[in-house]
């Protein structure tokens, strides 16, 4: 009972901080559940991985080339991916493909299948290295990134991949899927989808 | 900790000894009374006042994808674990059986009371949640049914057994469960942070070592989706995503995130990498389909079904499971003829919208060979297809589906009539390609 009483003083504290912070612009309606959840700052959500998108808007600052990638690659990737991407028994193949899609062999790997450059730089960010995640800073990102992406031939060896970069690079599969417009996607009814099957 | 372990090891080797596993002597639609059961630790009574086990006489478990289990030195680690739906009764999968999908991932050991969950992005007020405080907020439980849109799938290396004539319905059909889900709908949450105008999509995220994660109309994440913390009677389990598991009704499986540890609102899908690289459907030309989230109307006969073996003619009670992603089942027909008449069988009440429904029709059988099928018909008047309509809607022939291609891999969303031949000695067959 004594934690109860306290946190009810607390919760007309928050309450009226809530109202401080989110009164100008933001739709001022109250919340319905009182001291339910804390407000996240901006450094508790700094502190959580990024969620990277097809625009961009969320890559951070940093950049990097596949000359520089070739390095940290060999160091911290090849073991399982193999030294030039082309796959082992502990991690899939990361390169080559194209042409093979509408074969009854087809090869799915970034260079002939990932539709979006932005999703190689969020993956690795997430789930790279295996037992390690989390652990490479932005510019080993970016420069992992644009090594993988050079041995598919999609960028130059130079080519400066950063947050302003990196979303523009065209991917060989980018129109690959049906529909392709991301505004399009979303809408299964409009989309013309019956009984769990789109067209 | 040490003792608990060596009764569950004696229990594992138990359990391998007993027949019914891997669907080969699960034969005897009787059940194979006075078999040698071998040496056992088990639990003693004291233990299982606190906490209760099944009889060591019931043995269905799950198994891997691949039709095996456990891995051996050949045979790589497993990708999905499926349900024993021939041995299901009701229309509840027991949480210990409920099938495990994660990507070959293990689940993360989680302390509930560190657990967080961030919703932020285009939101008023991000706001970070405990297990404990979802669980001050209102709540609901509703049976919802999960199901793996790979399951059923005719391609690849899982679609071997898959479609082989010695098929159980849990080799055919095991990635698919339902239970009662307890937790708090994702749309008070939503309300609570304040939805910006212009967010068209969350983002789920899973604690697990990829941080999985899967895009979701707002639409949908407005409807009718739960973050859960009950599943059964009970907290979700560890494989399931204990603490907390986003349920998404009648839409795939990958869309119900376990370990939910983030809810980002956006305005553009998050294309990461299961769901823009792995999950989207290829079509023969090379072209493929994405974001197929809903569920289509499916059924199967679960009893007799393939494995099973049916001891003399006279009377048996056909019954299975019926369910849609688009809403509550409305009619479910049998065949016992191949698919030349179609009778309406009965359907177990009360009937839940997005879950399993458990279906019963007796029958005699006169000890001839006949073809069992069953087709489900949801309240929106969607109809089952055979696998012959199945192809011409994805415009390919009976050919693709036999082929063991890495092409048709991925077909997901299969969700064609199950055709289980019964044999003139009563054994029972999968006759999806006979």
């Amino acid at each position: 009972m004594r934690c109860w009483r306290k946190s009810a003083l607390f919760a007309v504290a928050a309450v009226a901080t809530a109202f401080c912070i989110g009164a100008p612009g933001a739709s001022a309606q109250a919340p319905d559940y009182a001291n339910v959840g804390r407000t996240a700052s901006p450094d508790d959500i700094k502190s959580w991985n990024l969620i990277i998108s097809p625009s961009g808007k969320e890559l951070p600052p940093g950049s990097g080339t596949a000359k520089e990638g070739a390095q940290i690659f060999s160091a911290k990737c090849a073991r399982c991916h193999g030294p030039a991407g082309e796959g082992t028994q502990n991690g899939p193949r990361l390169t080559g493909g194209q042409g093979t899609l509408n074969t009854l062999q087809p090869v799915r790997t970034i260079g002939s299948y990932w539709p979006f450059a932005t999703t190689v730089w969020d993956y690795i960010n997430r789930a790279m290295p295996r037992g390690n995640e989390g652990s490479l800073k932005p510019d080993e990102i970016y420069s992992l990134t644009a090594f993988i992406l050079f041995r598919n031939g999609i960028v130059q060896e130079t080519d400066v991949m950063d947050a302003k970069t990196l979303p523009k690079v065209k991917m060989p599969n980018r129109d690959g899927f049906l529909p392709p417009r991301l505004e399009d996607i979303a809408d299964l009814q409009k989309r013309g989808c019956a009984a769990g099957h789109c067209p | 900790m040490g003792a608990l372990m060596t009764q569950r090891k004696g229990r594992r080797q138990f359990l391998k000894r007993a027949p019914a596993i891997a669907g080969v002597a699960a034969a005897a639609i009787h059940s194979a009374a006075g078999e040698s059961l071998g040496a056992e630790v088990r639990p003693s009574l004291e233990e299982l006042r606190a906490h209760g086990e099944r009889s060591r006489f019931v043995t269905s478990e799950r198994i891997g994808g691949m039709g095996f289990w456990p891995p051996t030195a050949t045979k790589v680690r497993d990708y999905g674990f499926r349900t024993p739906l021939q041995d299901s009764v009701g229309m509840v999968t027991p949480a210990s059986l409920h099938f495990i999908l994660s990507h070959g991932f293990d689940p993360p050991d989680i302390d509930p009371a560190e657990h967080r969950l961030l919703i932020h992005g285009m939101a008023d007020r991000p706001l970070i949640f405990t297990v404990e405080e979802l669980r001050r907020l209102p709540t609901v439980s509703r049976f919802h049914y999960l199901e793996c849109h790979g399951n059923s799938a005719m391609g690849g290396a899982t679609g071997i057994p898959r479609k082989a004539p010695n098929a159980t319905v849990q080799d055919t059909h095991g990635l698919t469960s339902c239970s009662e889900w307890t937790g708090v709908q994702l749309s008070l949450l939503l309300k609570e942070v304040g939805v910006q105008k212009g967010a068209t999509w969350i983002v789920a995220e899973g604690a697990d070592v990829v941080k999985h994660t899967k895009s979701i109309p707002m639409e949908k994440a407005m409807d009718d989706l739960l973050v859960a913390y009950g599943q059964n009677g009970e907290p979700v389990r560890p494989e399931q995503g204990f603490p907390l598991r986003l349920v998404v009704p009648g839409w795939q499986g990958i869309h119900n995130v376990k370990w939910l540890r983030r809810i980002y609102l956006t305005d553009e899908p998050h294309m990461g990498n299961m769901e823009s690289t792995k999950y989207p459907s290829p079509r023969p030309d090379g072209k493929s389909r994405w974001f197929e989230g809903q569920l289509g109307p499916k059924s199967v006969i679960t009893r007799p079904s393939g494995g099973q073996k049916l001891p003399a003619s006279g009377f048996y009670e056909i019954t299975g499971l019926a369910w849609s992603g688009g809403g509550a089942v409305r009619k479910l027909e049998i065949s016992v003829n191949g698919g030349q008449t179609w009778e309406e069988a009965e359907l177990q009440g009360p009937i839940h919208a997005k879950a399993h429904t458990r279906f019963r029709l007796p029958w005699t059988w006169n000890g001839e060979e006949c073809v069992l099928q069953s087709r489900c018909t949801d309240d929106r008047g969607n109809v089952q297809p055979t696998l012959a309509q199945l192809g011409k809607i994805w415009g390919v022939g009976l050919d693709y589906f036999q082929s063991t291609s890495p092409a048709t891999a991925d077909m997901g969303n299969f969700n064609a009539i199950q055709p289980w031949k019964i044999m003139a000695d009563g054994s029972v067959l999968n006759a999806l390609l006979a």
